[in-house]
């Protein structure tokens, strides 16, 4: 059944995308207001839900309140937690003109590379150190090519300055790679094995891949901390990041939702576009993690092969030299020669198997928590709003009560209460339909670079398959003659 | 559970040996059935010898016959010169068995096209196995049958065509016993008589090129399956993720659906391929090498022999000197000495053919499986690259 709105409604198969996505029903690329990424965004044509939305919960509450409300707080986590640097809630309007998104996608043109991974200081105090390339033309840049150092824990520095701001406004912030302690404490100690070499070149390959997610979202490109990393030369060291890591914060974010989600009040989904992506997204964690432990275990497997097939290898060019016949014994030797070679050829393939699709799977495993996370912070949103309407009527209720106990002073305090809250519920309203606009948009624009994304390392993927079968018959051609020379 | 194996008739499915065939005596295993703790092999003969009471017969054989019959040979004096043809191992269903328990086992946690997915992989893989043994308790059949000699053997036309159970029965715990100890002090002699150079050259090149090449072979061999192992488990990986793919593809909401779907049944159809790769490798090199492992084992059994006469014949001599020198018991010593020297003379140039035999074979066989191996190859690799370039070309078209 189709994915689009309308699941009511469309009944066809899905082989082909149906007729309501055609024609834009769907609601997410097509509105002109998903172009605009302000997020502050007051203009009434764009804000508010849907039409046909038939609940409509505030048909009452209907009062004006001056909008210059209090400061809006960034909904995380409730008690303040150490390993988040504090943020003034900065008001980002990132000015993206109103044309289609499409078209500034295609002018994209940045280009970041990490590389020259180094190490600085020694034993257990070490550090890597990575330089950071930004190629670019595009103006928000000081210079057209930069070149910076930075090291891993800069890296979820930015991170977390981005998480805090951007998060809760239901952006979806591509995480930091993970944390090593053994992989890192191997490298610090010195080991200049192979699986030290390999750790450092998964972590730079990880370093730039997260930069480039980072980039290519809009909003993100133009924020200054973004700016400031890939440009500055000099970098406030990022503070107690011991304990952050991208999924530390994606682990607490989720907790506050969890802590949202026992509450006794559950949300009333009015909108099933909500649920259903939700229940996508919930599906697509489950397979991708599936897949990724298949793929995990093909990478090891096929390192075994190659382990393996080297080791045969060298036996049978021992057998060779032992045979006393002596065109057997260089067919032999022909064999070994063979195995040699396709052993080579399956470590170049589980590299690709890792690099290409592993470690892709591997990110957008830690992109869905980070899509569900921002499920989870418009339900703290909601949850929000929800806490004002009670509270405001509560204090309806208590000035209710104070207008026949005749108290003028505490009357008018009542009063003045009752407005605040109202205040505070049209600010929850808005607020609430501000996230669920931006996660539409967010989630369109998310689902856009899924495609793409999974595209292109899947065909690049089977290239790599062709090139290996490729290989395999050149050599087994040029062994065949050898055999049959056995005479 | 039994599992009959209907084998179709055809001459000698002698993989790994090239035997001449022989209209005068064939013989084959028409058919096999397993149960559980045990295979029942029918073996089929046409012979138009007149040992036999018809021309064409079958009886029904188990493994442990096979053994007895393998014993009787090494057993018997007159059959020391010859390479005894190795006997076929012992077959071992036990790791396919305990993969089905454990799947059976496991049933719950999976989905029931994976379950049945993975329970026909595990009887794909009985059935080969199966297949194996019925091969190699062939082959052992097949190379009595070739030799000149041990064709005429009574017990051997007892096996055939005695169609009742010979009542064989396994070795119990002090025969095998006494096997031990009987192997560990051959194998003290062993190298007692590989340390006495030979006078003979030709014996003297075999004894130093057997050991070496029995020892190669054994690596080789231990090398080649495990390389055919993780081949295999490379192949179920890529099982599970064409399973994976075809979920993420009925359940994906955009356009990648498709593209998941497609390359779902394209990983489907590569594992195949894969797995016959590693089936292939394991018959025609896995399968060759074990069986050379034998063969030269049986070949250095032969050289201990006739170093054993060598050594007896020598001391005979000694024998028959110091009785001269005594003048005491000289005839006695005379005649000893006369047999022994008979018995090693006659292993020796039985020996040296069978021998020249064995090298012969061995290069005939090699070459087959080798060419047999790299065809094979050859073929899986274009069929694999054949599939991935159509995909590509439906999956870039696409955009």
């Amino acid at each position: 059944v189709c994915a689009c709105v309308r699941e009511s409604v469309c009944e066809r198969e899905r082989e082909s995308v149906c007729e309501c996505v055609r024609e834009g029903v769907l609601f997410l690329s097509q509105s002109p207001e998903a172009a605009c990424l302000s997020a502050e965004d007051i203009s009434p044509s764009s804000n508010g839900p849907r039409d046909d939305d038939p609940d409509d919960l505030f048909a009452e509450a209907t009062e004006e309140v001056s909008l210059d409300s209090p400061e809006r707080q960034p909904i995380l986590s409730d008690g303040p937690s150490p390993a988040i640097t504090p943020v003034t809630p900065v008001m980002i309007s990132p000015r993206v003109d109103d044309e289609d998104e499409e078209e500034n996608r295609d002018t994209f043109d940045i280009q970041i590379s990490v590389s020259d991974p180094e190490k600085v200081g020694d034993g257990m105090n070490a550090y890597m150190v990575y330089k950071v390339t930004t190629k670019t033309s595009l103006s928000i840049f000081s210079r057209d090519e930069v070149c910076v150092k930075r090291r891993f824990s800069d890296f979820l520095g930015l991170y977390s300055k981005l998480a805090s701001k951007y998060m809760h406004m239901g952006y979806i912030v591509p995480p930091a790679p993970e944390k090593s302690i053994v992989g890192m404490t191997k490298v610090k100690v010195g080991k200049e094995d192979l699986s030290s070499v390999e750790f450092v070149e998964k972590r730079r390959s990880a370093l730039e891949r997260y930069l480039l997610r980072t980039v290519k979202h809009p909003a993100l490109l133009k924020d200054p901390d973004v700016l400031q990393f890939l440009e500055s030369s000099e970098l406030p060291r990022a503070v107690s990041t011991q304990a952050l890591s991208g999924a530390g914060i994606l682990r607490m974010v989720n907790k506050a939702a969890d802590a949202v989600n026992k509450m006794t009040i559950k949300m009333n989904e009015s909108d099933a576009w909500f649920e259903e992506k939700q229940q996508q997204f919930e599906n697509l964690d489950v397979q991708l993690r599936k897949l990724h432990a298949s793929v995990e275990s093909l990478v090891c497997h096929r390192k075994e092969l190659s382990v393996n097939t080297a080791s045969f290898a060298k036996s049978a060019a021992m057998l060779g030299n032992s045979e006393d016949h002596t065109a057997l014994s260089r067919a032999l030797s022909q064999l070994a020669e063979v195995e040699e070679k396709i052993d080579q050829l399956h470590q170049d393939q589980s590299y690709a198997d890792f690099y290409l699709i592993s470690e892709l799977l591997g990110d957008y495993v830690r992109l869905i928590t980070a899509v569900k996370g921002v499920f989870d912070q418009r339900m703290k949103a909601w949850a929000k709003w929800q806490d004002a309407q009670v509270m405001l009527q509560r204090k309806r209720e208590a000035e209710a009560k104070l207008q026949y106990a005749n108290k003028p002073d505490k009357l008018q305090q009542a009063t003045d209460e009752i407005r605040e809250w109202e205040g505070k519920v049209q600010q929850g309203e808005r607020d609430f339909e501000q996230i669920s606009k931006n996660i539409r948009r967010e989630v369109g624009r998310f689902e856009k670079d899924r495609v793409k994304d999974f595209r292109v390392v899947i065909i690049k993927y089977l290239e790599s398959l062709v090139h290996t079968q490729q290989q395999l018959i050149k050599y087994w051609e040029a062994f065949l003659p050898e055999a049959k020379a056995i005479a | 559970n039994s599992d009959k194996l209907i084998l179709e008739n055809t001459n000698p499915r002698a993989v790994n040996v090239d035997l001449q065939t022989d209209a005068t005596l064939q013989v084959d295993i028409s058919d096999a059935l397993s149960e559980r703790d045990k295979v029942k092999f029918t073996v089929h003969t046409k012979s138009t010898l007149p040992n036999f009471k018809q021309n064409e017969f079958s009886v029904v054989r188990q493994h442990e016959e096979f053994i007895w019959l393998h014993d009787s040979f090494v057993e018997n004096e007159e059959y020391a010169g010859y390479i005894i043809p190795p006997a076929p191992p012992k077959p071992d269903f036990d790791a396919s068995r305990e993969k089905l328990q454990k799947l059976g086992e496991g049933e719950g946690s999976m989905t029931k096209e994976e379950f049945t997915k993975m329970k026909q992989e595990l009887e794909a893989e009985y059935l080969a196995i199966f297949k194996k043994t019925v091969a190699m308790h062939e082959v052992f059949l097949c190379r009595v049958a070739a030799h000149p000699v041990l064709r005429k053997d009574l017990n051997f036309h007892v096996f055939l065509e005695y169609n009742q159970d010979l009542s064989v029965r396994g070795k119990n715990k002090k025969e095998k016993l006494e096997d031990f100890f009987k192997n560990v002090v051959k194998s003290a002699d062993g190298v007692l008589v590989a340390g006495v150079k030979d006078v003979d050259d030709f014996f003297e090149h075999e004894k130093t090129f057997l050991l070496e090449y029995h020892n190669r072979v054994k690596d080789s061999s231990a090398k080649s399956d495990r390389m055919i192992r993780s081949h295999k488990s490379a192949a179920d990986d890529i099982n599970r993720i064409a399973s994976t793919l075809y979920t993420l593809g009925t359940q994906d909401s955009t356009d990648l659906c498709k593209f998941f779907l497609k390359v779902s049944e394209l990983f489907e159809k590569t594992r195949k391929i894969e797995a016959r790769v590693a089936a292939d490798e394991d018959l025609k090199l896995a399968d060759l090498l074990k069986y050379y492992l034998r063969e030269s084992q049986a070949a250095k059994d032969l050289l201990y022999r006739r170093g054993r006469a060598l050594v007896d014949y020598e001391n005979a001599n000694k024998a028959l000197d110091k009785a001269r020198a005594k003048n005491k018991d000289v005839l006695q010593a005379e005649t000893t000495q006369q047999v022994c020297c008979q018995k090693f003379e006659k292993i020796s140039e039985s020996a040296k053919q069978e021998l020249i035999d064995f090298k012969t074979r061995r290069v005939a066989a090699f070459r087959k499986n080798l060419v047999e191996l790299a065809e094979l190859e050859l073929k899986h690799a274009k069929g694999n690259l054949q599939l991935l370039q159509s995909c590509l070309g439906v999956l870039k078209g696409d955009t």
